[in-house]
């Protein structure tokens, strides 16, 4: 059998999508041009919890061009069963909205104004009246009573602790971040004779929307069409489909009308999910020579009174290092906020902070350098299954990033080195982030004229999935990639999962892959039987193609093109179904990883820390896109820097305002706080994760970035900081 | 929004007519705007101005300079007389905003831009300034960027401007005109501490139009600039400010002006800092000893205590990157 060459597959291609999006003409949710909409806007809870009194919406119903107010005064009652195991609703009862007059959360959508006009629609949502039974919110983090925690024991850590040589107990403080993509939240639904389309800002055109407003609405899935063919950067805020997807196809079932509902920046720090906040006490028993000998991990994280969200942020305690007796105590608190949900790097980001940053305090309290003591505690198999990893690089990370930084030459004495009014300090961290692959299918076709279309109901929220899914399909095609199209972010498209966890190249990649490679498959066969082929009689195993031609992997000058072969045999095109199941059961444990250095500079007496340079270096199997793959760790050290420095939700405890909800006070990097950024991939595929050897670098690119900065603050200034971000006020 | 009648006049007098008959005027709307979007703002009429004749700075007579209201902040910041007489003024427009903020405010509209306090924006929560009467949520709120000097029980909001501490260092004069003539008034005097009114936040009377601003001469030889220190590198308000001008001669400081930004519910001019300046010989230890009293009155609130201290660095290293032969 002959292997297909691979020509785009590796290569730093341009997005296939990229001049649509610079000269402004992709379609992104609000953009859809359809005829006649009405404009939604959201009127929101001014209190933190209790009930609404009344709402008075006879001042708003006059403004001209109001068409109505929908609030649980007059809104229909809905279906909304249960969708437990169908989208990503965390367990607990999700928001209905306009079912009743319980408020849970500041922000909670209380009514919306309809109008002929987004002004008329803006300013009368100002003049809708509610009144409130109001009762004292609970939303602090640190008072708050969790609920019962879930636990994880491997050995007695607590027993292990106690004799350990070197033990440390450390309580960190992670701020609240909220996704803050480009593009807002927005929806346009419309129903035509039962059944529901909706345009969305989704990462989930399939069970995430699709299925949620199906049960919201009682309709079979048949019944509803969700369309989301660009999306300006999510983070995992669209993964879910929030309460507005739900009122503006109300409103549009109300109206009888299309209802165009765009979030409001403020919006979007209650409308939508965000990362939760955490308390992290970490205790570690070591030995003096850097080997753990136990940890004992107690967890608390914010979620909502309603609905109980856990992500995965026991994981890299367990299996980052090999650690003996290891024992956590994950508890949700339930507050009355909404609910969070998963944001880049979800768990992880937030768990490896605490791990990495403990770690760099044990390297510091025996005094070895941090990159030996990950070394020391390096595992031979995953430490939480047993299972022999796919393919595990981190200490190839360290020592390739340490020679390309110039660790070699670090002075470790923190405060050591100055750069006029700057103490200039490095650190470390390691990034891991779970290789996961769902069910995915995907529709490859070729056409007589020689082109194909791939089609496929995953999104590309901004990673280049489009572009990437070309490449792929062009190589096991043997097409041009120009000779590529690849359609998305349609729900009536073959099933794909959400766009997130890092899955998609290896889930839908690898589906389009199998379709692409069932349609040359059956190419050949057709040639090798067709008399007028110059294939004819080959062993069809041994035909390959590349540049639209089906050839002999060692005689090219034996060929036939697709268009050719096609047009001869009266076939219009050839297709096929990709499929990709991942196994039932893993034998491997597979992860990205990766090795992330920072040089700060810290103006100790203005309180002010600089990023000076970053270095990551990244396992991450196979890269299909060098160039994309740059971006994508490029965005991840930004949002890093974020999380490390400026990134905090303020929650008012008086009444659960949130007091910076606009990003002129919610602090993400702007250019002038990203230096140059260097990312570095290491060659190489993971073949037991999936067909096309990826392993994933959407999360594991943000994971890591802000220990490896907390780290080279300490390292710089001799001052350890537990609570992100680090501001200012911490350091002066 | 509240839905609004629109006039663009063409000249001052047109201005000043419709101005009496009601209404704000608008020059860039960066700040007018977006306060109008939230319905913080709900002016009836807007009147532009953006025609009139006010976008000249010219030299004064006395050796100052005249800065035309409607001159943007990017075209003040790009004036070769402001850029060599007057850096603390160009330093501290370019550290201000964004570019293309720049590129559509003007002087007299940061002059009157109002407060950052997130509680003044949001219209459910209460605010002095916004709903007289109706309290503050910020003093026992969140108030890490709040005013640590010059506040009252009714209001604790810093006043944002960058460029009106520059102008206060420099004891400029606001040129103001109205239906009863024209007058000028310090920039120490036009914008006013809240007190027991903080809905009032400056001196400019009803139907009245800023003109210019006027920047005396500094004694000479003299060298200045403005630092901001702030969470990030560029588009932030301050948490702290300084602007300084100082005039040496024969080693000697000879004169001194400096004010804090970030901190205070107007501009923050520091004397008691010159004084210790002046007659003084450049050093480590006099820039430390002057800005020592930089915070003396100050009264934190719970989470801008560090301000404290962060008022008295900025002001010590900003004297010492000035004023360092
Ligand atoms: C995101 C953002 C960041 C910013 N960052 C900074 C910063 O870092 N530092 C800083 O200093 N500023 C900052 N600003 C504020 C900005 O500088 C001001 O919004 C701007 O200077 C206002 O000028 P304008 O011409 O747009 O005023 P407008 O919005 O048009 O008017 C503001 C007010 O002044 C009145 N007015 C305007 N001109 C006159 C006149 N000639 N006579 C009488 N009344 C008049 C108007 O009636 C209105 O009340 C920022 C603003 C934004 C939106």
């Amino acid at each position: 059998m002959s292997t297909q060459p691979e020509v785009a597959v590796g290569r730093p291609h341009e997005r296939v999508d990229g001049r649509l999006k610079v000269t402004g003409r992709a379609t992104y949710a609000a953009d859809h041009a359809i005829d006649d909409v009405v404009f939604a806007v959201l009127v929101d809870s001014s209190i933190g919890r209790g009930r609404i009194s009344s709402i008075d919406t006879a001042a708003a119903e006059e403004e001209p061009g109001v068409l109505g107010v929908l609030g649980h005064h007059n809104a229909p009652t809905l279906p909304y069963e249960d969708n437990a195991d169908g989208s990503y609703n965390p367990p607990g009862r999700r928001l209905r909205v306009f079912q009743d007059d319980q408020v849970h959360f500041f922000g909670q959508p209380v009514a919306v104004v309809l109008a002929e006009s987004l002004e008329a629609a803006q300013h009368a949502a100002h003049l809708v009246e509610v009144t409130y039974h109001v009762e004292r919110p609970s939303t602090d983090l640190s008072t708050a009573i969790g609920a019962e925690p879930v636990t994880y024991v491997r050995g007695d850590a607590e027993a292990a602790l106690d004799p350990a040589p070197v033990r440390l107990d450390l309580t960190y403080g992670l701020a609240r971040n909220h996704h803050n993509p480009m593009e807002p939240h927005a929806t346009i639904a419309r129903w035509d004779r039962g059944r529901l389309t909706v345009w969305d800002k989704t990462q989930w055109v399939g069970d995430g929307t699709q299925r949620e407003l199906a049960t919201v609405f009682g309709l079979s899935t048949d019944d509803v069409h969700i369309v989301s063919p660009c999306i300006g950067g999510a983070f995992g805020s669209a993964l879910r489909c929030w309460p507005h997807v739900a009122v503006a196809a109300l409103a549009a079932r109300e109206t009888g009308r299309a209802v165009k509902l765009v979030m409001a920046r403020r919006q979007l720090y209650f409308g939508v999910g965000y990362r939760p906040a955490y308390e992290y006490r970490l205790r570690l028993g070591a030995h003096r020579d850097g080997r753990l000998i136990g940890a004992l991990h107690d967890i608390r994280a914010e979620t909502s009174s309603y609905e109980t969200f856990t992500e995965e942020v026991m994981v890299p305690g367990q299996m980052l290092y090999r650690t003996p007796a290891v024992h956590q105590v994950y508890r949700t608190v339930p507050l009355d906020v909404n609910t969070p949900t998963y944001m880049r790097g979800p768990g992880y980001v937030s768990a490896v902070h605490v791990l990495e940053t403990a770690l760099d305090e044990l390297a510091h309290e025996i005094g070895i350098d941090p990159i030996e003591l990950r070394a020391r505690n390096e595992p031979v198999a995953d430490p939480a299954t047993g299972l022999p990893f796919s393919t595990r690089r981190l200490q190839e990370c360290f020592t390739i990033g340490a020679r390309v930084f110039g660790w070699a030459d670090r002075d470790p004495e923190p405060g050591s080195t100055r750069d006029g009014d700057q103490l200039v300090g490095t650190g470390v961290a390691a990034a891991v982030y779970n290789t996961a692959r769902t069910g995915a299918r995907a529709a490859v076709r070729v056409r007589a004229d020689g082109t194909a279309v791939i089609q496929t109901a995953t999104t590309d929220m901004g990673p280049g999935t489009a572009t990437a899914l070309t490449q792929v399909a062009a190589d096991e095609l043997g097409l041009d990639m120009h000779d590529v199209t690849v359609h998305l972010g349609d729900s009536d498209l073959p099933q794909a999962p959400p766009h997130g966890a890092s899955t998609t190249m290896a889930s839908v990649g690898s589906a389009v892959h199998d379709g692409a490679h069932r349609v040359r498959r059956s190419a050949a066969e057709l040639a090798v039987g067709d008399p007028c082929s110059p294939l004819h009689g080959a062993d069809p195993t041994d035909v390959v193609a590349t540049g639209g031609r089906l050839h002999l992997a060692r005689d090219p000058r034996r060929n036939d093109s697709y268009q050719a072969l096609l047009t001869r045999n009266g076939r219009a095109w050839l297709e096929a179904t990709g499929l990709y199941t991942p196994p039932a059961e893993e034998t491997r444990s597979m992860h990205a990883y990766g090795a992330i250095f920072v040089e700060v500079g810290v103006d100790h007496r203005l309180g002010l820390i600089r990023i000076r340079r970053m270095l990551g270096v990244y396992d991450a199997g196979r890269i299909i896109n060098p160039r994309l793959a740059e971006s994508q760790a490029i965005g991840g050290m930004v949002g890093g820097i974020g999380t490390a420095l400026l990134e905090h939700t303020v929650t008012d405890h008086r009444d659960g305002r949130i007091v910076n909800p606009n990003l002129a006070d919610y602090l993400v990097p702007v250019n002038a706080d990203v230096p140059n950024l260097t990312a570095i991939f290491l060659d190489g595929r993971d073949d037991h994760a999936d067909p096309i050897g990826v392993k994933g670098i959407g999360e594991v690119v943000q994971i890591g970035i802000a220990p490896a900065i907390a780290n080279a603050v300490f390292h710089a200034t001799g001052r350890r900081v537990r609570t992100l971000p680090i501001t200012i006020e911490a350091m002066i | 929004m509240q839905p609004f009648d629109y006039l663009k006049v063409g000249s001052q007098a047109a201005a000043l007519e419709a101005a009496r008959r009601g209404g704000r005027f608008i020059a860039g709307g960066t700040c007018l705007v977006d306060l109008m979007r939230e319905e913080v703002e709900r002016p009836a009429t807007l009147i532009d101005i953006s025609a009139l004749q006010m976008r000249e700075i010219v030299a004064t007579g006395r050796g100052g300079l005249r800065i035309g209201a409607l001159v943007t902040m990017a075209a003040a910041a790009a004036d070769p007389h402001i850029r060599t007489s007057y850096p603390l003024i160009s330093e501290a427009l370019e550290l201000s905003a964004s570019a293309q903020l720049r590129n559509m405010a003007t002087i007299g509209g940061n002059v009157l831009q109002r407060t950052r306090c997130t509680y003044f924006r949001d219209l459910s929560a209460a605010c002095n300034k916004r709903a007289p009467g109706s309290g503050c949520a910020a003093r026992e709120g969140y108030n890490r960027s709040h005013a640590i000097l010059g506040t009252s029980a009714e209001c604790v909001a810093t006043h944002p401007s960058d460029l009106a501490v520059a102008l206060a260092a420099l004891d400029a004069v606001i040129h103001l005109v109205s239906g009863s003539g024209s007058r000028r008034v310090a920039i120490t005097d036009f914008l006013i501490r809240p007190g027991s009114a903080p809905e009032r936040e400056h001196a400019l009377r009803d139907a009245e139009l800023i003109t210019a601003v006027e920047v005396p001469a500094l004694p000479r030889p003299v060298r200045s600039g403005y630092l901001k220190v702030r969470d990030r590198q560029s588009y932030e308000f301050a948490l702290a400010s300084a602007a300084v001008a100082l005039a040496t001669r024969d080693g000697v400081i000879r004169a001194a002006r400096v004010a804090a930004g970030g901190v205070g519910t107007v501009p923050w001019r520091l004397h008691a800092v010159e004084q210790r300046l002046v007659g003084g010989w450049p050093s480590a230890q006099l820039w430390r000893f002057a800005a020592e009293c930089a915070a003396d009155g100050a009264e934190p609130l719970r989470h801008n205590a560090f301000k404290v201290d962060l008022l008295r660095r900025t002001v010590e290293r900003q004297l010492r990157i000035v004023g360092q032969p």
